[in-house]
């Protein structure tokens, strides 16, 4: 998507990818009750999303930290923050609804899904927190059949396939 | 004669005036065949070349040539000299004739026999004469063929020419636009440059006109009529703009240009070609560009978005220090290669130590790929960097970062081209000291392969360093817990161990036995407190065998470990030491991955052939011997255990030293035949014998007896071991009437002894299948022989493969494919109701171990039978259907999109099976579902989804992935944006 057009951020600080969760003995044992936990949400997520802007996945560029992912299984909540590459990243929204339709689409639907920007690191920080709460909002943004496609495009896996 | 000329006017005729192509032909095979020479036929040909007409003049001018291009062989010197003069002066004559005068003139260029002289004054004509820019395609492409010819057979006398030549050519390529001319054109200026051709005062020019074509960018037409790749046109090019050290004023400025682009692939020449160039150029020709190219390739790697530009950039910067580190030095000439790397340090090594440590690992790869250019380069680098790591280590508290710190002087260690020096290896190797006593995991890892690094370097570590070393790594194999860790560390003492083996055999040996042999102190007070202690020693043993395995590469280090293996085995079957059962399978395990990886030396093979079997062989049958009458309880009978055994010895016999392996076979057999056969409960281990090539003795009387002992023995590892082996053998007996009279004996036999009728099914399979459909309709042996089909299928682990030398013939499953499916297809549509998943079962086992490529083109005629598989209630059934499936499923045939509702269904009725492995295998083959074409799957979509949420809360997380993953695709099919 980035073409020949000016990038709001051409440089960003690549971080190194953390490696693929390690198999543990439990994971195949059909009798035990496996919790969905931090790392299993953050794999959702890194796998699939790329920033619109960069070639690059959501965990290279530091926009989603496994710390910054908390999940209760018994209570059935989620909650993640992100930070975007920049402070006035106008992408911000678009990332976070990416981030929340795919957490939409791979979580049962008992969990309640709360995705917010990390306190501090963008300008118009409780303005994007508070559309990306907005149930309503959400809903409209996904009718919008533009926006919705590149909300797709975020979350085809380019890597993988 | 006469009759000649006139055939030979009438042919001039019909060509020029007749306009008839294929007489041009006739006439060349009438040269060739002598009926008319070249003269005659100039002389024919008179009228016309000498006609007002244009169009006439090119046409016999275009015969000339024609015929010249057949038969230029035949010329001597005289004519070619004569015909020269002509082509040259038709050089000068209408446009239209320039095309047919090349083809003549490249027809002569060929020619052997050309006089001296003539090539010159040819290239004179034509680079005065002719443009050859306004020329069409093929005519430039004859051009570049006359100077590729002529430069291959006239190379002194071009030279000659001097820069006129290359002035010549520069005029003739400068904007050639076609592919197929470039790479012809590419092909003369490479020659030029490569043979050492005057350049004079066109240098910059020759430069111009090659690299406005740097870098390539070319895409094919679609079907690819010429066959002419990008690379092809790359590596010519990049032959040639790398070829002197000439083109290095204009070719550097030009690279770091071209960095600056946004191209990728742009990048990634520019920097492939800066590699290349710097083989041939020296210091004195980079000088002026150092600061420009290092800007160009630090931003590359430190602003990197792929991995192919940041690794292409290390290797130029490697290329450009070792380039650096070649030069000669004048005593007042500045040091380049000094100057260069302070540059690079002042960038990078400021990064080391930032608090935050975001930069350290572009800075460090920039570092080492300094390094790794040449010795001198490395140590400048680690002279400079080195000590502030170590630094930087001390003052650091945090583990994350002191890993970081370690992992960046590891890839230093292996950087470094020759050697570290002895004071930075000091230092390294109280970093590693003090990482091992960290307690972090990842801190302790990270140590343990720095350590292997250092050890690699020779001559580096002195003896005392090692017995530290081996100090500190017992220590961590002994008290450490973590599994990861304790692999580390076994890794690393098997490393080390094959360098430094006295060391080992000295410190680290005695220390596991004597830990091994300790007695887990007996605490009676707490219950709780005991089971853990008893765990946390089994633990403590286990890490030391299996340290003992990973040490013994050296023939030296496996004499003394080997002992220790076989008095664990010892004691533990004499009760004086308690070892589970389980501490002795590990025993025999080290025992065979020693035999795996050891050196084959006679002096191994001796140890292993007469010390360690032998004294396998009598443990085992001491044990068995003594079993009921004592109360104590050896584990050597366990069945695990022999079966560990067995590998033990079968390594040992295929890997090591093949006489030796022989006389422990014809002793194995002495001991089985002359011995009281049923007092050994433990027949597994003559099954190693059919690994041996050579002949066994006493072939008969050992196949008789493993047949009685196959039917009759009630012990069920006898008897299954015992066809085993005797199928091993009967694989390898010769084919003939002996063979087949074996056979039939055995299929009576077995025929009227059902119940050991798995095993030695395996002994022929084509015979056994008809016995075998007679038992698929018995209601209760039918399953059992649907899962003997699978048996037949598969390469037995044990004796029927190939590493123990067995008989496979090729394309056996193939055959026994075809053989069978249409049989068992048959008998599925026969059967009555309760007896078709006995069909199923066996199709399914069969089709599954079919290679993959031959399923896929096997599959469709059975998948109504394999869908009626997918709702068979057995999981076993089920999920071999499943992986049958899939590969198919990647590339659906119309038969299976026609049954796709049926597919759908059964396959998300499948991901709630209780069995994980099901739900795992069908939610795969839903994901793959989501790739067919879009309109036959988009009307599932809903019903899909709807479906999926439920697994998306399964209760292990690898369905849940899978879930996700399908779940994710299925959305995306038919929404905007996504298919």
């Amino acid at each position: 998507m980035s073409g020949g057009t000016h990038l709001e951020n051409a440089n960003p600080v690549i971080f190194q990818r953390s490696g693929e969760r390690l198999l543990t003995a439990t994971d195949e044992d059909e009798d035990i009750h496996d919790p969905i936990d931090d790392r299993e949400i953050f794999d959702i997520l890194f796998v699939s999303i790329n920033d619109p802007e960069h070639p690059l996945s959501l965990e290279e560029l530091n926009v989603v930290e496994q710390v910054r992912v908390m999940v209760n299984d018994a209570e059935s909540t989620v909650g993640i923050e992100f930070t975007p590459t920049i402070p006035h990243c106008s992408m911000a929204t678009l990332i976070g609804l990416s981030i929340k339709v795919k957490l939409l689409r791979s979580l049962p639907e008992r969990f309640k899904i709360d995705v917010s920007i990390t306190p501090g690191t963008h300008a118009s920080e409780d303005a994007v927190n508070k559309q990306l709460a907005d149930k309503e909002r959400v809903a409209a943004a996904l009718e919008n059949s533009s926006l919705l496609e590149v909300v797709n495009q975020c979350l085809t896996t380019s890597r993988s396939t | 004669m006469a009759a000649n000329s006139a055939l030979l006017l009438s042919l001039v005729e019909e060509y020029v005036s007749g306009l008839q192509d294929s007489k041009a032909k006739d006439t060349a095979r009438g040269v060739k065949d002598g009926q008319f020479t070249v003269l005659q036929l100039v002389e024919a040909l008179g009228f016309s070349l000498t006609n007002s007409q244009t169009y006439t003049r090119a046409r016999g001018v275009q015969l000339l040539s024609e015929v010249l291009h057949e038969c230029y062989g035949g010329l001597n010197e005289r004519e070619v000299e004569v015909l020269i003069a002509f082509y040259e002066n038709r050089l000068k004559d209408h446009h239209a004739i320039i095309p047919p005068v090349l083809q003549g003139l490249r027809a002569l260029t060929k020619c052997t026999a050309l006089p001296p002289g003539s090539a010159v004054s040819m290239l004179r004509s034509l680079f005065q004469d002719v443009h050859v820019q306004s020329l069409m395609l093929a005519d430039r492409a004859c051009v570049y063929n006359m100077l590729i010819n002529l430069m291959e057979i006239r190379e002194a006398e071009l030279k000659g020419l001097g820069a006129d030549f290359v002035f010549g050519f520069v005029q003739s390529m400068d904007g050639e636009r076609d592919p197929r001319n470039l790479l012809l054109a590419f092909q003369v200026a490479k020659t030029i440059i490569r043979r050492g051709y005057e350049l004079g005062k066109f240098i910059e020019e020759l430069f111009e006109v090659t690299s406005c074509y740097f870098p390539i960018d070319f895409t094919p037409p679609p079907n690819d009529p010429h066959g002419i790749t990008k690379e092809e046109l790359i590596q010519m090019l990049r032959d040639v703009l790398t070829g002197t050290p000439l083109f290095a004023e204009f070719l550097l400025p030009l690279i770091i240009e071209k960095l600056d682009s946004d191209v990728q692939s742009a990048k990634l020449d520019s920097l492939q070609t800066l590699t290349a160039c710097l083989s041939q150029y020296e210091h004195k020709d980079l000088a002026e560009f150092l600061e420009g190219l290092w800007a160009s390739l630090r931003r590359e790697v430190f602003q990197t978005t792929s991995e192919k530009i940041e690794s292409a950039g290390l290797a130029a910067l490697t290329a450009l220090t070792s380039c650096l580190s070649r030069s000669v030095l004048n005593s007042d000439s500045e040091d380049s290669l000094c100057t260069f790397i302070n540059l690079i340090l002042e960038d990078c090594k400021h990064h080391l130590s930032e608090p935050d440590l975001k930069l350290v690992w572009p800075s460090a790869k920039l570092l080492q790929a300094a390094c790794s250019g040449s010795s001198r380069a490395s140590h400048l680098v680690t002279a400079a960097v080195m000590p502030s790591l170590v630094e930087q280590y001390s003052n650091r508290t945090q583990c994350a970062h002191r890993r970081t710190l370690l992992e960046v002087v590891q890839r230093f260690i292996q950087a470094v081209k020759a050697s570290l020096s002895t004071d930075n290896g000091e230092c390294c190797l109280f970093m590693v000291f003090s990482a091992l006593t960290e307690n972090n995991d990842s801190l302790q890892i990270t140590a343990t392969s720095v350590l292997t690094s250092l050890a690699q370097q020779t001559g580096l570590l002195l003896d005392s360093d090692i017995e530290l070393a081996v100090d500190h790594l017992t220590r961590l194999l002994l008290t450490e817990e973590d599994d990861r860790v304790s692999l580390a560390v076994v890794q690393c003492v098997g490393a080390l161990a094959a360098l430094h083996p006295a060391t080992f055999i000295t410190k680290l040996i005695p220390r596991l036995k004597n830990e091994m042999f300790s007695e887990p102190i007996k605490q009676d007070d707490d219950n709780d407190n005991k089971a853990s202690e008893q765990q946390s020693h089994h633990a403590v043993r286990q890490r030391c065998l299996s340290a003992l395995a990973a040490m013994s590469t050296q023939s030296s280090v496996v004499q003394e470990s080997t002992p220790v293996l076989l008095e664990v085995l010892g004691s533990a079957h004499t009760g004086s030491v308690d070892f589970s059962v389980e501490e002795v399978v590990l025993a025999c395990r080290s025992l065979q991955r020693i035999a795996e990886q050891v050196q084959d030396t006679e002096e191994t093979g001796r140890c292993f052939h007469e010390i360690i079997i032998p004294r396998l062989l009598s443990l085992a049958l001491q044990a068995a011997l003594q079993d009921g009458s004592s109360d104590r309880y050896s584990p050597l009978v366990e069945e695990v255990v022999l079966s560990a055994i067995v590998p033990v010895i079968s390594t040992s016999c295929s890997r090591l030293q093949p006489t030796l392996a022989g006389q422990t076979a014809s002793r194995a057999v002495s001991l089985f035949l002359d011995g009281d056969v049923s007092f050994l409960p433990d027949n597994s281990f003559p099954s190693h014998i059919q690994l041996l090539k050579v002949e066994v003795p006493r072939m008969d009387h050992l196949l008789s007896q493993l047949e009685e002992m196959s039917c009759t023995c009630s012990h069920p590892l006898s008897y299954t071991s015992a066809a085993k082996c005797f199928a091993g053998l009967v694989n390898k007996r010769a084919q003939g009437d002996s063979l087949d009279g074996l056979i039939q004996n055995t299929m009576k036999r077995v025929c009227s002894e059902l119940d050991s009728a798995s095993s030695p099914v395996r002994t022929q399979a084509f015979t056994l299948m008809i016995w075998l459909f007679s038992l698929l309709d018995d209601a209760e042996l039918g399953p059992m022989a649907a899962d003997s089909f699978s048996l037949l299928m598969s390469d037995s682990v044990d004796v029927l493969n190939r590493a123990c030398h067995a008989d496979i013939r090729i394309m056996y499953r193939q055959r026994f494919f075809s053989e069978n499916s249409a049989k068992l297809v048959q008998g599925f549509n026969n059967a009555p109701q309760e007896k078709k998943p006995n069909y199923l079962k066996a199709l399914s086992n069969i089709v599954n171990k079919l290679p993959k490529q031959v399923q896929v083109t096997e599959l469709p005629a059975l998948l109504s039978l394999l869908l009626e598989a997918l709702s068979c209630p057995d999981q076993a059934v089920q999920l071999s259907t499943l992986s049958c499936l899939q590969p198919v499923l990647i590339d659906p045939p119309t038969a299976l999109i026609l049954q796709l509702e049926a597919l759908v269904s059964r396959l998300l009725a499948l991901t709630s099976s209780p069995a994980m492995d099901v739900r795992i295998a069908s939610l795969c083959c839903i994901h793959a579902v989501s790739h067919f074409p879009v309109h036959e799957v988009l009307p599932f979509r809903a019903r899909v989804l709807r479906a999926l949420a439920r697994p998306l809360d399964d209760k292990k997380r690898m369905v849940r992935r899978e879930a996700v993953q399908a779940r994710a695709e299925w959305f995306l099919l038919g929404s905007p944006g996504g298919r």
